[in-house]
This record gives structure tokens, C-alpha cells and sequence, in this order.
């Protein structure tokens, strides 16, 4: 083996990689049928990565991601949060259209109803905003006050409702129907649903 | 499977540790056979690959998404079982493989611990001298051998993972099938 031409275990080598040129695998095939020792080498090398090979494929202890997990250090809420986000995706859907739904409520609400507005009625007085049932004066219908005040002086056969405002009535005042004050939100959407329903 | 990977990876990023768990499940059995391949010792190759995996996560922004992850996560074990076979190079001599009780002590290094069969004895055997001669190439050839014929990566690969030139590989390749004919032939 000594005599053989230095390359021919480099070939082998080359041949094991599966990164041989075709000239230096035919040379080397040749060189194998007529050398003992060389064939004896290559033989030898095929056997050994034949038994590396075999090595015993092994596999991860036990508990092995659990221990690992327990290394990490703690993560923060913000991603316990979006992990919950993401593992009920139902629940996010519903809170999301809850969300956008009273948002929607409050802006139509804020958006209409911030203008001053009351029944309109020729024996009203108005003065900054406050709607005045004159002493003496007899009103025979509902009355509706809308982000505004009333001062009732006169008497009101009706109901009086007044909404984002507040009620006075002067000791002469009267009113024969119901008196309603309405000055919150969920009041409000409470109040207009009964409204749609009657 | 890389496609599941990279979207893991994004999470982990954001800092969910629930997807590198998922990650941790993937890659546990070939990160945990490189190390005990290189270091054969079944306490320290779980020390080191539970140390590979640790390391991943607290380093995972500096992985480059568009490159593959098992070869950034293969080169974080492989260098680290590096450092500790250097840590603990004097063990190493050659001459405590002769002792009369070496036997005994490559069966309970044996990854299949517990009660085997008589049949199974030879095998073991065999199996004890691969690891030996596995054992004995230095770590620059041990590495090559492992993720070559254990990992069966191509070479390419390999060499991406330890950042040494293709030929380099080829060579180490080469002088560390040499270096094992030389142990095994006798088998």
C-alpha cells in the first residue's frame, strides 16, 4: 500500500462524501480490484461508518421540556394576555363587538343629543337654556326637555321628562302627570328601548 | 415543519414562552443525542443540551429568520459541549481506558439504563467500543463525525453550523473516519 499512488485514499474519501469525479471513481475502482491492502482500507472505512452509524439512536430524558421551561425566565403579562386572546378566539370575538357596539351607542347618543331641545308649546318661555312654564299659565300636554333645564311656575297637565338637566319647581308649580329625570348614559339607552318598545 | 418553526420563533420573540416549549419538544432529541455523542455522559449531556436550549431563548433575537434554525441551534450545542470536553480535557487520558473496571463503567454510560438481556450483552459491547472510539478523536473531528454520522447532515450544513470553510469539513471528515478505522476495524 505503501507503493500505491498517494491519492487513492484521498478517492476513497471523496467516494464516502459521494463527491467524486467519474475519472477518479473509475481509478479508483481499478486500483481496488488490483490492491489487497487498499481494498482491505476501504473496506475498513465502509465498516466504520457502518458502525457509527449504528449507534444506538437516543432519545431526550424524560421531563426534558418541562426542566427547560423551568430555567426561563418568567415572561410578562402582556404575553399571558394575547396568549389568552389567541386560545379563545370566541370569547375575543364577542368582547371586541361588545366594545365596538357601546362605542357605537355612546357616539350616537353624544353626537345627536347634545343640542338643547324641548316641546315645542307657545306658552313656553325659554331663557339660557331653561325652559320656563310661566305662574298662571296651564300647559295641557307631555312636556320634553332635552340637555337643558325646566322651572315650572304654572302647572303642567302631563308628564314632564328631562333629560341631561335638572328640574325646579316653584312652590306655586304643579305637575299632574309623572316627573322623570334622566341624567345617565344607560339611563338614557333604558329610557329610549322602552320607548321603542311602546 | 420550518414554516411552524418560524412562526414559533416569531412568538418566542414577542416573549411566549408556551411556543418555545413547542420549539424545546422539536429539537429536544437531536440536541440531547449531539451532546451526549460529544460529551458521553448522560448527566452532562442533559446539563448541556437543557443549557443549548436556555441559551436559544435568551439569545433568540440574534438568530437570522432567513437562515435555517436547526443549524443556529445545533452550533450553540456543539459549542458548548466544545468548551466543556476542553474544561475537562485531563479526564481524557488514554491510558484510564485500560483500567480493568472500564467495562463496567461503559455499560452504565450506556444510554438504555436498567436490566438487558443476555442476547444483548454483544451489542452493548460493540455499541461501548463505537462510543470509545467516538470518545477518542478530538473534539475538532468528534464534532465533524457526530453531526455527520449520528445528526446524518450533509456536509454543507455542518460547516454552516461550526462557520468553517466546506473544506475544512472534508478534511476533518476524512482524518476523523482515518482515526476511527483505526479503532473499529478489529470489530
Amino acid at each position: 500500500m505503501t507503493s500505491c499512488p498517494k491519492q487513492i485514499v484521498h478517492y476513497m474519501h471523496e467516494y464516502l462524501d459521494g463527491d467524486i469525479r467519474e475519472e477518479a471513481k473509475q481509478e479508483l475502482r481499478f486500483h481496488i480490484e488490483t490492491c489487497t491492502d487498499c481494498k482491505k482500507h476501504f473496506a475498513e472505512l465502509k465498516k466504520t461508518i457502518a458502525l457509527v452509524q449504528s449507534a444506538s439512536h437516543i432519545e431526550a430524558p424524560a421531563g426534558f421540556t418541562a426542566k427547560v421551561m423551568a430555567l426561563l425566565p418568567r415572561e410578562g403579562k402582556k404575553i399571558g394576555m394575547e396568549r389568552w386572546f389567541r386560545n379563545h378566539p370566541f370569547l375575543t370575538a364577542a368582547a371586541l363587538f361588545l366594545l365596538f357596539m357601546s362605542g357605537g351607542f355612546a357616539s350616537l347618543f353624544s353626537q345627536e343629543d347634545n343640542h338643547f331641545a324641548f316641546t315645542k308649546n307657545s306658552e313656553l318661555k325659554v331663557e339660557n337654556e331653561t325652559v320656563i312654564v310661566p305662574a298662571g299659565t296651564k300647559i295641557e300636554e307631555d312636556l320634553f326637555v332635552k340637555n337643558g333645564n325646566i322651572r315650572i311656575e304654572g302647572s303642567v297637565e302631563g308628564d314632564v321628562t328631562v333629560i341631561n338637566g335638572e328640574r325646579f319647581m316653584a312652590s306655586a308649580g304643579n305637575v299632574t302627570g309623572e316627573i322623570k329625570e334622566i341624567d345617565q348614559l344607560f339611563g338614557r339607552i333604558w329610557y329610549e328601548m322602552k320607548s321603542l318598545f311602546q | 415543519m420550518d414554516l411552524i418553526v418560524q412562526r414559533r420563533i416569531k412568538q418566542v420573540i414577542k416573549g411566549d414562552q408556551n411556543a418555545f416549549g413547542e420549539i424545546v419538544e422539536l429539537y429536544k432529541d437531536k440536541v440531547y443525542q449531539i451532546c451526549f455523542r460529544m460529551l458521553w455522559d448522560r448527566h452532562e449531556a442533559e446539563d448541556a443540551a437543557q443549557e443549548t436550549f436556555l441559551k436559544a431563548f435568551l439569545n433568540i433575537h440574534t438568530y437570522n429568520q432567513s437562515k435555517k434554525f436547526s443549524t443556529w441551534l445545533y452550533r450553540i450545542a456543539t459549542n458548548l459541549c466544545i468548551d466543556k470536553i476542553r474544561k475537562k480535557k485531563p479526564d481524557y487520558h488514554l491510558d484510564e481506558e485500560i483500567a480493568g473496571t472500564e467495562g463496567l463503567n461503559m455499560y452504565s454510560h450506556l444510554a438504555s439504563g436498567g436490566q438487558l438481556p443476555e442476547e444483548e450483552v454483544e451489542s452493548l459491547e460493540v455499541q461501548a467500543s463505537i462510543h470509545e472510539a467516538i470518545l477518542m478523536l478530538p473534539e475538532k473531528y468528534r464534532s465533524v463525525i457526530v453531526l455527520k454520522y449520528i445528526e446524518e447532515l450533509p456536509l454543507q450544513e455542518i460547516a454552516d453550523i461550526l462557520e468553517l470553510p466546506l473544506g475544512t469539513v472534508k478534511t476533518r471528515v476524512h482524518r476523523g473516519r482515518e482515526a476511527l478505522r483505526k479503532h473499529l476495524r478489529h470489530l
